[in-house]
C-alpha cells in the first residue's frame, strides 16, 4: 500500500507539555483521512507540522516522500491547506486571491486562468468572486480557502476544522464539496475535526486523538464494529417465547425487552437479520418488523477516553 | 522565474492595498502639505532664514518629502503585523517560496507607494515657491527608492520582532519620531551642539534628506556623493537584514 503521509514519533513539546506525543501516523494516497479529538487534543500542531508551519521536538514525517524539516520547501509545494483560523486580505477579491495563490506556487501563467475559472465553479462563488472577501458570509470564506489551496494541485490538502463555526446547512454544503473533490481531483485530503459526524461521513479511516496520543485509528466502520455493540430492535407477535428461545443463540449477547419492542445486542448485525427471521419462522414466531442500528463515533470515543468528545473541552 | 513571480505578485498586492485604501492616498498628500504650509509659513515668519530663495518654507520642503517617505515605509512594513494577525501572513510563507523573496517584493511595494506619494509632492513644489526642472525631478525619484527600501527594511526588521500592533506607539515614539526630528529636515544640520550632532549623523535619513536639498535646492551640508553611498548601503543592508531574519525566524512569524 501506498502512503502519502508516514510519521515516526513526531512529537512537540512546548516546554514540559506535550502537545503531541509520539504520533505514527500512516495516510493512504487518495483516501479522505480524519483526525478526530476534542479542543485541545494537538490536532492543529500535529497539522502544523506535517504542513512545516512548525517544527517537531521529537520524531519525524513524511509527506508525498519528503521530509518535512530537510525538505521543507518541496513539502509545501506538494500540500493544500485550509487554517482553522481564518487568513483572507479582505481587501482582495476572491479571484484576486487565487490569482496570488496561483503565483506564489509557481502554476504556470497560459494555464492559471483556466484553473482559477474550475476552481471557482468547484467552490460555487458565483458573482462575488470579484468583490472583496469583507463582504463574504462565513462559509464563502471557507469555500474560498478550500478552493485556494487547491488551485496548484497539491497532492495533500490539509483542511483544519473545516466547518468549525459554520452553521448546519453550510457545514453539510462544505462536506459536499469534499465529496466531490476526493471524487474529482486526484488528492489525499487530511482533515481535523471534532464533529463525529464529520469524521463518521466524510472519512475512509479516522485516527483518535487525545491529550496528544493516536489512541486508535481505523475506518469509521471497523471502529464501530469493534464495539461489538450493534443493536437490533425487533417487534414480533409472540414476545415472551421469543426472548425465551433467542437467548439460546450463541450470536446474541444481551436481550433487553421493552414492552413490545425486544433489543438484541450482536455483532455484525448486518449480517444477522436474515438469520434471525428465518429462526423466529422456524418457531413459528411472525417478525412484525425489525431494525438494525450501528454504534456512532461518539460510543467509539467514549469507549477509548473514558469521556465524550463535547466534555473533554 | 517562480521567484520572481513571488516577488510581482507580492509587489501588486501592495500596489492593490494602496490604490483601494483611498483615505490614506489623501492623508499622506495633505499632511505634509500642512506641514509645508501651517509649520513652514509660522515658523518662516517667526525666524530669519537667509541664503535660500523661498527662505524656510523651501528649506523643509525635502525635508518634509522625506518624511513621507519616512511614515509611508516604516508603517507599511510594520504593517505585516496586521497581516500576521489576520492569518495572512500564513499564507505568504507556507509557500513554496524564498523568504528574500517575500521581504524583497515587500520591499519594492512598499518603495513603489512612498516614491507615489513622493512624485506627487514633487509636482506640488510651486506651493512653496521651488523651481522643479525634469532633471531635478528625476534625479529625487531616482534618489527616493534607496531611501525608502531601506527605510521599508527598518519596518520589517521591527515587524520580525513584535508581534502584536501593541508595540505600534513605541514604534512611533522610540523609532519614527527620533529619525523624522534628528534628520535635520526641520533644521539645518551644522553647528549643533556635540551630543546632538552625532545622533544626527547616526540618522541614516539626514543623509537622505541632505541628498534632497543638494538636487532640489543645490545646497547641502554633506557632499552629495558621501550621502547617495550611505544611502545605498543602507537600503542593501536593511533589505538582507530583514529578509535574514525572515529566514530564520518563519516558524514564530508563521
Ligand atoms: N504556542 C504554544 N505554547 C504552549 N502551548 C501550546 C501552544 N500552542 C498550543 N499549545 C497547547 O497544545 C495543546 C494542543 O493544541 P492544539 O491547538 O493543537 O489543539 P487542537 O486539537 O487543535 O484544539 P482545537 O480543537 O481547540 O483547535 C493545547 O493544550 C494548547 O494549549
Ligand atoms: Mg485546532
Amino acid at each position: 500500500m501506498d502512503y502519502i503521509i508516514e510519521t515516526n514519533n513526531i512529537t512537540k513539546k512546548y516546554g514540559d507539555f506535550i502537545a503531541v506525543n509520539s504520533v505514527n501516523l500512516k495516510v493512504p494516497n487518495n483516501s479522505v483521512y480524519g483526525i478526530l479529538g476534542p479542543n485541545g487534543a494537538g490536532k492543529t500542531t500535529l497539522i502544523s507540522m506535517l504542513c512545516t508551519i512548525l517544527r517537531p521536538t521529537g520524531g519525524s514525517a513524511t509527506v508525498n516522500g519528503y521530509d518535512v524539516v530537510k525538505n521543507a520547501r518541496e513539502v509545501r509545494a506538494s500540500i493544500g491547506i485550509v487554517f482553522q483560523s481564518r487568513a483572507l486580505d479582505d481587501i482582495l477579491t476572491g479571484r484576486e486571491h487565487l490569482d496570488m495563490h496561483a503565483s506564489l506556487y509557481g502554476v504556470p501563467g497560459e494555464i492559471r486562468k483556466k484553473r482559477i475559472d474550475e476552481v471557482l465553479d468547484l467552490i460555487d462563488l458565483g458573482e462575488k468572486a470579484d468583490e472583496y472577501t469583507k463582504t463574504y458570509s462565513g462559509g464563502m470564506k471557507r469555500r474560498l480557502e478550500i478552493g485556494r489551496g487547491l488551485v496548484h494541485h497539491p497532492r495533500v490538502l490539509f483542511l483544519d476544522e473545516p466547518t468549525l463555526g459554520l452553521d448546519p446547512q453550510t457545514r453539510e454544503k462544505i462536506w459536499e464539496y469534499i465529496t466531490k473533490l476526493n471524487q474529482e481531483e486526484d488528492i489525499t485530503v487530511l482533515m481535523t475535526t471534532h464533529y463525529m459526524e464529520e469524521a463518521d461521513q466524510l472519512c475512509d479511516e479516522v485516527a483518535i486523538i487525545n491529550q496528544g496520543k493516536i489512541i486508535k485509528s481505523d475506518s469509521p466502520i471497523n471502529l464501530k464494529r469493534e464495539l461489538k455493540a450493534d443493536t437490533i430492535t425487533v417487534k414480533v407477535n409472540k414476545p415472551e417465547s421469543f426472548v425465551q428461545k433467542v437467548k439460546t443463540l450463541d450470536y446474541v449477547h444481551k436481550v433487553f425487552e421493552d414492552d413490545s419492542t425486544i433489543k438484541l445486542m450482536v455483532e455484525r448485525g448486518e449480517n444477522l437479520v436474515p438469520p434471525l427471521v428465518n429462526f423466529a419462522n422456524k418457531n413459528g414466531i411472525v417478525v412484525e418488523s425489525i431494525e438494525l442500528q450501528h454504534p456512532n463515533l461518539e460510543d467509539v470515543f467514549i469507549s477509548y477516553t473514558g469521556t465524550s468528545i463535547t466534555e473533554g473541552r | 522565474m517562480a521567484e520572481i513571480e513571488g516577488i510581482y505578485i507580492i509587489w501588486l498586492r501592495e500596489m492593490k492595498r494602496f490604490v483601494r485604501y483611498r483615505s490614506r492616498i489623501l492623508t499622506s498628500v495633505v499632511t505634509p502639505l500642512l506641514w509645508l504650509l501651517i509649520f513652514g509659513t509660522g515658523l518662516g515668519s517667526a525666524i530669519r532664514f537667509g541664503g535660500i530663495p523661498g527662505g524656510y518654507q523651501a528649506f523643509i520642503y525635502p525635508g518634509i518629502i522625506g518624511q513621507t517617505i519616512l511614515f509611508t515605509s516604516i508603517f507599511s512594513g510594520v504593517s505585516v503585523i496586521i497581516d500576521r494577525q489576520y492569518g495572512f501572513l500564513k499564507e505568504i510563507l507556507v509557500a513554496p517560496i524564498a523568504r528574500p523573496s517575500i521581504v524583497f517584493g515587500k520591499a519594492i511595494g512598499i518603495s513603489t507607494t512612498a516614491v507615489i506619494q513622493g512624485i506627487i509632492l514633487l509636482l506640488l513644489s510651486f506651493v512653496v515657491g521651488v523651481q522643479m526642472t525634469p532633471l531635478i525631478f528625476i534625479a529625487s525619484i531616482l534618489l527616493m527608492i534607496p531611501i525608502s527600501v531601506g527605510l521599508a527594511g527598518v519596518g520589517l526588521l521591527i515587524a520580525s520582532f513584535t508581534d502584536s500592533m501593541e508595540g505600534f506607539n513605541l514604534i512611533m515614539s522610540f523609532v519614527v519620531l527620533p529619525i523624522f526630528l534628528l534628520s535635520g529636515a526641520l533644521f539645518p544640520v551644522t553647528g549643533l551642539p556635540n551630543f546632538l550632532q552625532v545622533t544626527v549623523y547616526l540618522d541614516p535619513l539626514t543623509y537622505g534628506v541632505d541628498a534632497l536639498r543638494h538636487i532640489i535646492l543645490g545646497q547641502g551640508a554633506i557632499p552629495l556623493h558621501i550621502s547617495v553611498i550611505v544611502i545605498l548601503v543602507f537600503a542593501v543592508v536593511m533589505v538582507f537584514l530583514s529578509a535574514l531574519m525572515f529566514s530564520k525566524k518563519e516558524q514564530e512569524l508563521m
